[in-house]
């Protein structure tokens, strides 16, 4: 089968610890535990993104879903992701001083992305 | 926007026009209003909240002065036909019986679908989200919850591989609430774990931004096990998991709603498992909401049973307590989603609630014995839980190592929970670390956001505000499939929404389904085949057997199956007599008062029938006494003479006469000698005289001299209603 554990009902002896706890103790033992392992999860997330979370950003710039995907992946093949898509985007739009959805839809083109690498120092593969 | 008309359908069309424009009234969940000691009708309520406009109370209703008290919950109805502008009519029919939170299900397949889906294709088991059914059914629901006067709560799904793209539309189009739970993605749809959580974050921190309701996913864990009533531990740990995660993503913890269910069900004890798994969770989640879901591990195709199952879990709602109250329709172990069902899992949860109104103030849950022992227990149990799973090396390890969804009841363990690995599953390898400079210019972004380097506090400002400060900035997809749309599937079925063509209905407009109940006299297999003969002389196509009941292994089987009509009906063939004329009550008897009322009544010509009769007349049955109409009697197979005579000798105001036999047409024999008899007499014209009966029709008892005529669907208040009707007449010298 799967390999995992099987272990027959020991909770008699495996609750000694908690048994003189009250009902609040236990409750703050809950949480804590709880906070604990929820902790690194929550670091990662901060310090990582995904192709969807960098989807939701450009279609809160205001791209469809249907030009988010390709930006995302001009940012991936590229090396960009690092960066934010909604940053690249953002930079070209500032760089050239065009409107953020020219800068958009010139990308999904297959422009700027060269300038992008520039500015960016390649970014990491 | 044009107001809905009660009496008038909604128009799909309308709905789906200029829709490109169209913007949601308000964004966040709206609680129901409770209101203290509501006084409705002759009662006193404890647990109820303000009325409604426009609502259909349960069918018992129309003792109570069509009486229709809200309970405090929300209640939720989930939706899932495949076709939204179906949908779009289900949920107007539940907002009237009572529903303010309708959970929209997505398509199968969805959470593996890479980003946003557009358009309006058809769904299974659900509808696929797109912006354009969202907006549409947001903009129903806004018509909708006018018209019922009370805020509808709007409902579906942030999971899968594109969950924040799903939460940011939401945010834009008026979502209200959203199952959003990353151990969902990890265990049953087997989504890449390390991304599932990257994605919740943003997701949920979107959803709070939007102050959205989220529910989360634990109650599948109770689904899936082998032996469900053993997962409460685990069920423990993923509600805490998920919760104290969306609280540190954004999302605030009167927002946050554990989707708690029942985990047990008859012919187990379940009150002894359900009740202090119930009580249990309340006394660790104090600052959270209970979602109450029910049982549908063991659900099966009794909708009977369903039903009870049903009422049982919300006495667990009643003890304890309920923020929303979910009801599964009593049809969900068929899987086929009929409007009817929908309708009566409101009704039951309302039914039920409102029964069991002010409950606490009348007994108490238990402080001392098996109750606090085991809820005790329970909360060790989960402790536990999350001590080796810290001792495992966090989440992912646990995952890693099978330690959820296992049948053995915690610390017990079976190993054969639903393992995952750290760098499998769809969408793994797909997580990218940000770099110091990472930007993101929009609002409700998580995590770091090196806006500082562009000289801005608020990321958004950087492009002059994002569609959530702008709408305007949305970009609207109205079709891509020119075969797979709505505007191709209204345009099938056309003739049933523009002419006085109907067919009958079950989830899709015209889609022919009824279901016949039958009960053969064999054993269960051979009468579910029968069952299937009968229904094809019936000239059903596609006959199903969806039900079967063993009523005894040789005497017989009751069967429910389910078929289509090829036919349809124009409606301007009907012929409809105009409905009866009933007063009110209070009317009758001020008219009875006033004209006192008295009545000879008995069942004419050789015939014992008695019930009809008897019906029309006691006060137990509503019948013409209650009005302060006084009767006598006469019993059955009394002739027409001695009839007419009574009625001399007691000077009566009225004869009212029954005949059930009409073999040979003498029930209309017998009032042509009633009404002859009584000119005869010399009192016709001081006296009214009915008949009634399962085979007499009013028009033909009026040709045979009767003043009126009623048949088998009249009942006390409609003869009481003509009695005085008519007496008022005579005296006016008509």
């Amino acid at each position: 089968m799967k390999g995992y554990l099987k272990r027959e009902d020991d909770f008699s002896t495996r609750r000694k610890h908690l048994h003189n706890l009250t009902d609040e103790e236990l409750k703050n033992r809950f949480w804590e535990l709880a906070e604990k392992l929820v902790d690194p999860m929550l670091d990662l997330a901060k310090t990582h993104t995904t192709p969807s979370i960098e989807r939701s950003v450009l279609l809160r710039m205001g791209f469809s879903s249907i030009e988010a995907k390709p930006l995302v992946d001009g940012a991936i093949d590229r090396g960009l992701m690092g960066k934010g898509v909604g940053h690249l985007v953002y930079k070209i739009s500032e760089e050239k001083n065009i409107s953020i959805r020219q800068a958009g839809e010139e990308m999904i083109e297959g422009n700027h992305w060269d300038t992008l690498i520039e500015i960016f120092k390649g970014g990491k593969k | 926007m044009k107001k809905l008309i009660p009496t008038e359908k909604m128009d799909i069309r309308e709905i789906l026009s200029d829709l490109e424009n169209y913007r949601p009234k308000r964004r966040g969940w709206t609680w129901r209003k409770k209101v203290k000691n509501l006084k409705m009708g002759a009662f006193e309520f404890t647990d109820c909240s303000e009325p409604l406009k426009n609502s259909i109370g349960i069918p018992a209703s129309r003792y109570f002065d069509n009486l229709d008290p809200q309970p405090a919950e929300v209640i939720t109805t989930e939706i899932a036909s495949g076709r939204f502008e179906d949908d779009i009519r289900r949920m107007r029919m539940a907002a009237w019986h009572g529903a303010d939170h309708l959970m929209v299900i997505r398509t199968a397949g969805q959470s593996h679908f890479d980003g946003l889906i557009e358009g309006t294709p058809q769904g299974i088991g659900g509808v696929p989200i797109t912006r354009k059914q969202v907006r549409a059914q947001r903009k129903a629901c806004d018509l909708i919850e006018e018209e019922v006067g009370r805020p509808i709560n709007y409902h579906s799904y942030v999971s899968g591989v594109a969950g924040p793209d799903v939460a940011v539309m939401f945010a834009e189009e008026g979502v209200n609430g959203a199952h959003q739970d990353p151990q969902y993605n990890v265990l049953y749809r087997n989504i890449n774990m390390i991304r599932s959580f990257i994605d919740a974050a943003e997701s949920k921190k979107i959803m709070g931004w939007a102050e959205m309701a989220q529910i989360d996913g634990a109650h599948n864990a109770n689904a899936t096990a082998r032996d469900a009533w053993k997962v409460m531990p685990e069920l423990m740990v993923q509600h805490g998991l998920n919760s104290i995660f969306s609280y540190k993503s954004g999302i605030k913890k009167e927002n946050i709603c554990l989707s708690t269910v029942p985990p047990t069900a008859a012919p187990a004890p379940s009150m002894k498992f359900d009740l202090p798994y119930a009580v249990a969770l309340r006394d660790l989640f104090t600052e959270y909401k209970m979602r109450a879901q029910m049982n549908t591990k063991y659900i099966t195709s009794s909708s009977r049973e369903a039903t009870v199952t049903h009422v049982m879990n919300m006495m667990i709602s009643r003890l304890t307590s309920a923020d929303i109250q979910s009801t599964i329709t009593p049809d969900e172990g068929r899987n086929v989603p009929w409007h009817v069902y929908n309708i009566e899992a409101c009704d039951t949860a309302k039914q039920t609630l409102v029964g069991l109104d002010g409950l606490l103030e009348m007994v108490e849950v238990r402080k001392d014995g098996y109750l606090p022992k085991m809820v005790r227990e329970l909360k060790e149990r989960a402790v536990l839980y999350l001590e080796e799973m810290m001792e495992t090396g966090g989440y992912f390890e646990a995952v890693e190592k099978g330690f959820f969804v296992d049948s053995g009841n915690y610390p017990e363990k079976n190993g054969d929970g639903i393992g995952r690995k750290k760098d499998g599953g769809v969408g793994a390898g797909r997580v990218f670390t940000r770099d110091e400079d990472y930007m993101a210019p929009v609002t409700g972004h998580f995590g770091n956001n090196n806006i500082d380097q562009y000289g801005a506090t608020n990321p958004a400002d950087l492009i002059g505000g994002c569609t959530f400060e702008d709408p305007d900035k949305i970009v609207y997809i109205d079709e891509l499939d020119d075969v797979d749309n709505v505007n191709v599937r209204m345009a099938e079925n056309e003739e049933y929404r523009s002419t006085s063509k109907i067919k009958p209905e079950v989830e899709w407009l015209a889609d022919g389904t009824v279901q016949i109940e039958l009960f053969l006299p064999t054993s269960q297999r051979v009468a579910e085949f029968a069952a299937i003969e009968f229904a094809k002389k019936m000239n059903l196509t596609n006959p199903e057997v969806i039900h079967s009941e063993v009523m005894h292994i040789s005497e017989g089987t009751r069967v429910q199956v389910k078929g289509k009509v090829e036919f349809d009906l124009d409606l301007n063939s009907l012929v409809i007599p105009p409905e009866p004329e009933v007063m009110s009550d209070d009317e009758i008897r001020e008219l009875v008062e006033k004209y006192d009322m008295k009545i000879v009544a008995g069942t004419v010509g050789e015939d014992e029938h008695s019930v009809g009769l008897r019906e029309v007349i006691d006060i137990k049955h509503g019948g013409v006494e209650k009005f302060g109409m006084e009767v006598e009697y006469l019993g059955t197979s009394v002739p027409c003479e001695k009839l007419i005579d009574a009625a001399v000798e007691l000077n009566a105001d009225v004869v009212l006469a029954s005949t059930i036999i009409s073999h040979d047409d003498v029930h209309y024999k017998n009032m042509k000698k009633l009404h002859e008899l009584a000119i005869e007499k010399g009192i016709r014209d001081k006296i009214i005289i009915c008949a009634g009966g399962t085979q007499v029709t009013p028009e033909i008892a009026r040709k045979n001299g009767m003043d009126e005529g009623f048949s088998k669907n009249d009942r006390g208040v409609n003869v009481a209603s003509f009695l005085v009707k008519r007496k008022k007449e005579m005296m006016a010298g008509k």
